[in-house]
C-alpha cells in the first residue's frame, strides 16, 4: 500500500450498507456503543482475519473476568504460532554459532540465518543482500547509522529531523551534533499534524547533511509520503534516514522506490521477536559507515599492531548476533508476505477508520492528527480526563492500550499535551475488539464525567 | 522525594497548618472497599478518597516535590510534628490521588514506628488493589510509599 493522496483531516468516509448488521449482534456486550452507520468490510474479510487471528496463541486469554483486548501492538505485537514453532526448533536442532566452526550444525545455523538476509532483501527489494544489517531493534540500527556517519559530518553542518519522530530518531543524531558541531533543526508539522511541507522546503535551502524523518508516525499514526521527501533531500545533496518501526507491519515496503539511503525497523512490531532489528543502508553508503561495535566476526585480521576489518555486512554485526531472533523474523517475513495481502491491508484501514469514526461518535473525546489514511494508530484524550486515568480504567477491562507521551515527547509538546491514549491495531485485530474498546470506555466515561 | 524537614525557601513550602486535615483510617477505608461490589464501585470510591483530599497549589507543584516513577505528575511534602508524621501530596491524575489517598489514610498523622511497620503490600491485597502496587505499573504507588515510609528514617 503506497501513500499518495494527501486527504482532509476529519473526514472518514464509508459505504454503509448494513449486510454486516447481524453477523455483530453477539456483540451485545457493547451495551452503550454509539449508533453507527458504518459497516465494516465483507465477510470474507472477516472470515480471513479469524484465520489469522487463529495463528496468535496470546490473544487468547482471559484478564480476570474480561477477554484481552490487545490494542497495544504499535509498541509490540504479538506473535503468530509460526514464529514461536521457528525459534524453538532453531534452539531444538539447530543451535550453534554462525560463521564459525565446520561443523554440519554451524553450518546449518548459518544457511538458516543467511536466508533471513536473502528474505529481506527480497522483501525490502533492496538492490543487493549486502545492505541488509542485523541490529538488535531500530533504536540500534539509527545509533549505528549515526555513530557510522560521524567522520562524514563536520561543525555547522545541519541535520534536518521530523518533529513527530520518536526518541530513538532525535537522540542519536543529538549525540553526533555532540560530537561534531552539527547543528539540529526539527521540521515543524503544520497544524493539522502533517509534516509542514513548505517549512520543510525552506529548511532543505540550509543543505542539510542528514535528513531524519519517520514514515508512519508512532504517536499519531500519521503518513509521511517519504518517496517525495526523500527526493527533495536528495536534491540537497543530503543523506536521509527513513524510520520504517510503525510502517512494516502494514504496508507493502520498496526501498528503492522510496530512495532512502537508510531505512530502519525492528522485529517485534512486525509480528516478530523482540531484541531484532534491521538496517537497510545503500551499499556506497553503507560501505562507508565506522562500525559502532567492533569485535567477533567483524573483522578480516587482527593483530596487536593493527586491524583489518571485513566486508558488509558482517562488517556492522559484531560478536555473535540474536541468532534465533532472526531465524524468527525470517519466519515473520514469511508470515507476512503470505498473510498481507491487499485485501488485508485495505481491512485493517477500514479498521482505523472505524476506530476514528466510533470515538468520534461517543463525543467528548478528542482526536490528534486523525486522518482517514493514518495507519495502525489512533490517539485521542477522553475529554480534559488524564491519560493515565483512562488507561488504568481501560485495563480493568482487560483493555490494553498505551498512555503517555509515547517516547514522542517534542511532539507531545508541540500538541500543548502531557501525554495521550494511543490504540493501536494490528493483522489480528477485529471489529469486535474495536467494539469491545468502545464500549470500555463508555464505562470509563460513565466513572470520570 | 524531596526531604521536606530539609531547609528550603519558604515559598516553596506549604505553611505547617497545611499539614493538619484528617483522613479516613485504613479501617475505615478497608470497610469502605470490601464493601466495593466491582471494580468499578473499587475505582469510584477512591477517585471520591482524592477529591476530599487538600490540593497543593501550582507553586508547590514543582519538581523538588516532585515523586520519580509517576506517568503522571505527583508531589509530596513531609512534615514531622511531636513524633508524628504528616503528608501533603498531590497528583495530576485523579486515580493516583486516590491511591495517595489511602497510602495517607495508613500513615497520615502517625508515629515512625507505626509507618515503619505499615506493610504496603498487604495493605492494597487486603483493598482488592495489590495490581496496582507492581513496580511495572507508571502509577507510581511504589514510588509513593516508599517516599512516606523513607521520610521517616
Amino acid at each position: 500500500m503506497t501513500q499518495a493522496a494527501s486527504p482532509t483531516p476529519n473526514t472518514v468516509t464509508h459505504t454503509a450498507t448494513n449486510t454486516m448488521a447481524d453477523i455483530e449482534t453477539s456483540h451485545a456486550s457493547a451495551n452503550a456503543v454509539p449508533d453507527t452507520t458504518v459497516t465494516l468490510c465483507s465477510s470474507e474479510a472477516e472470515k480471513q482475519n479469524a484465520q489469522i487471528r487463529s495463528q496468535f496463541p496470546a490473544l487468547h486469554q482471559m484478564l480476570d473476568d474480561y477477554p484481552l483486548c490487545y490494542l497495544d501492538t504499535a509498541a509490540t505485537s504479538q506473535k503468530p504460532q509460526m514464529v514461536l514453532d521457528a525459534m524453538a526448533q532453531f534452539y531444538a536442532n539447530d543451535n550453534a554459532n554462525v560463521h564459525r566452526a565446520a561443523h554440519q550444525l554451524s553450518a546449518r545455523s548459518t544457511l538458516s540465518y543467511e536466508k533471513v538476509r536473502d528474505q529481506l532483501q527480497q522483501f525490502l527489494k533492496a538492490e543487493r543482500r549486502e545492505e541488509i544489517i542485523f541490529s538488535h531493534g531500530t533504536t540500534e540500527s539509527i545509533n549505528l547509522v549515526a555513530f557510522g556517519l560521524t567522520t562524514h559530518v563536520s561543525a555547522g553542518d545541519v541535520i534536518l529531523i521530523d518533529a513527530a519522530a520518536h526518541h530513538a530518531n532525535i537522540v542519536p543524531w543529538q549525540e553526533l551534533a555532540k560530537r561534531t558541531g552539527a547543528v539540529i533543526k526539527p521540521i515543524p508539522l503544520d497544524q493539522a499534524c502533517r509534516l509542514d511541507v513548505s517549512a520543510y522546503k525552506t529548511l532543505l535551502e540550509l543543505k542539510p547533511k542528514i535528513v531524519a524523518l519517520c514514515h508512519v508516525s508512532n504517536a499519531l499514526g500519521t503518513v509521511n509520503p517519504v518517496a517525495q521527501l526523500v527526493q527533495l533531500a536528495k536534491a540537497q545533496g543530503a543523506i536521509t534516514l527513513v524510520d520504517g518501526a510503525q510502517a512494516v507491519a502494514h504496508l507493502t515496503l520498496d526501498v528503492t522506490e522510496i530512495g532512502c539511503d537508510f531505512y530502519v525497523f525492528s522485529g517485534h512490531k512486525m509480528y516478530g521477536p523482540t531484541g531484532i532489528g534491521v538496517l537497510y543502508g545503500r551499499f556506497d553508503l553503507l560501505d562507508t559507515l565506522a562500525p559502532l561495535l567492533t569485535g567477533g566476526e567483524m573483522i578480516k585480521r587482527v593483530s596487536f599492531e593493527a586491524t583489518e576489518f571485513g566486508s558488509l555486512p558482517n562488517r556492522l554485526e559484531a560478536g555473535t548476533p540474536p541468532i534465533a531472533e532472526v531465524i524468527g523474523l525470517g519466519a515473520a517475513i514469511t508470515f507476512l508476505q503470505a498473510e498481507l495481502t491487499p485485501q488485508v491491508q485495505a481491512y485493517e484501514a477500514e479498521l482505523v477508520n472505524y476506530l476514528q469514526s466510533q470515538l468520534r461518535a461517543l463525543g467528548e473525546v478528542h482526536l490528534y492528527g486523525a486522518f482517514d489514511d493514518n495507519i495502525g494508530v489512533v490517539a485521542f484524550n477522553l475529554a480534559d480526563e488524564h491519560h493515565q486515568d483512562v488507561g488504568i480504567l481501560l485495563d480493568q477491562q482487560g483493555v490494553a492500550v498505551r498512555c503517555g507521551h509515547h517516547c514522542a515527547m517534542p511532539l507531545m509538546q508541540s500538541l500543548n499535551l502531557k501525554g495521550c491514549c494511543r490504540a493501536s491495531i494490528g493483522i489480528y485485530t477485529n471489529k469486535h475488539d474495536i467494539d469491545r474498546f468502545i464500549a470500555a470506555l463508555v464505562s470509563v466515561k460513565d466513572l470520570l464525567l | 522525594m524531596t526531604d521536606s524537614t530539609s531547609p528550603m525557601t519558604d515559598s516553596t513550602m506549604p505553611s505547617e497548618a497545611d499539614f493538619h486535615y484528617s483522613v479516613q483510617d485504613a479501617e475505615t477505608l478497608l470497610a469502605r472497599f470490601t464493601k466495593a461490589a466491582n471494580w468499578q464501585e473499587r475505582y469510584r470510591q477512591i477517585m471520591l478518597l482524592g477529591k476530599d483530599l487538600p490540593s497543593l497549589s501550582p507553586e508547590l507543584r514543582v519538581e523538588a516535590a516532585q515523586v520519580k516513577g509517576c506517568e503522571s505528575d505527583a508531589w509530596i511534602y513531609h512534615l514531622e510534628q511531636a513524633g508524628k508524621h504528616y503528608y501533603l501530596a498531590d497528583s495530576d491524575a485523579r486515580i493516583v490521588k486516590g491511591l495517595i489517598g489511602l497510602l495517607l489514610g495508613a500513615c497520615h498523622g502517625k508515629s515512625r514506628a507505626e509507618i515503619q511497620a505499615f506493610d504496603p503490600a498487604a495493605y492494597f491485597k487486603q483493598l482488592g488493589l495489590e495490581g496496582q502496587l507492581s513496580p511495572s505499573r507508571t502509577n507510581g504507588l511504589n514510588s509513593l510509599a516508599k517516599a512516606m515510609l523513607e521520610a521517616t528514617r
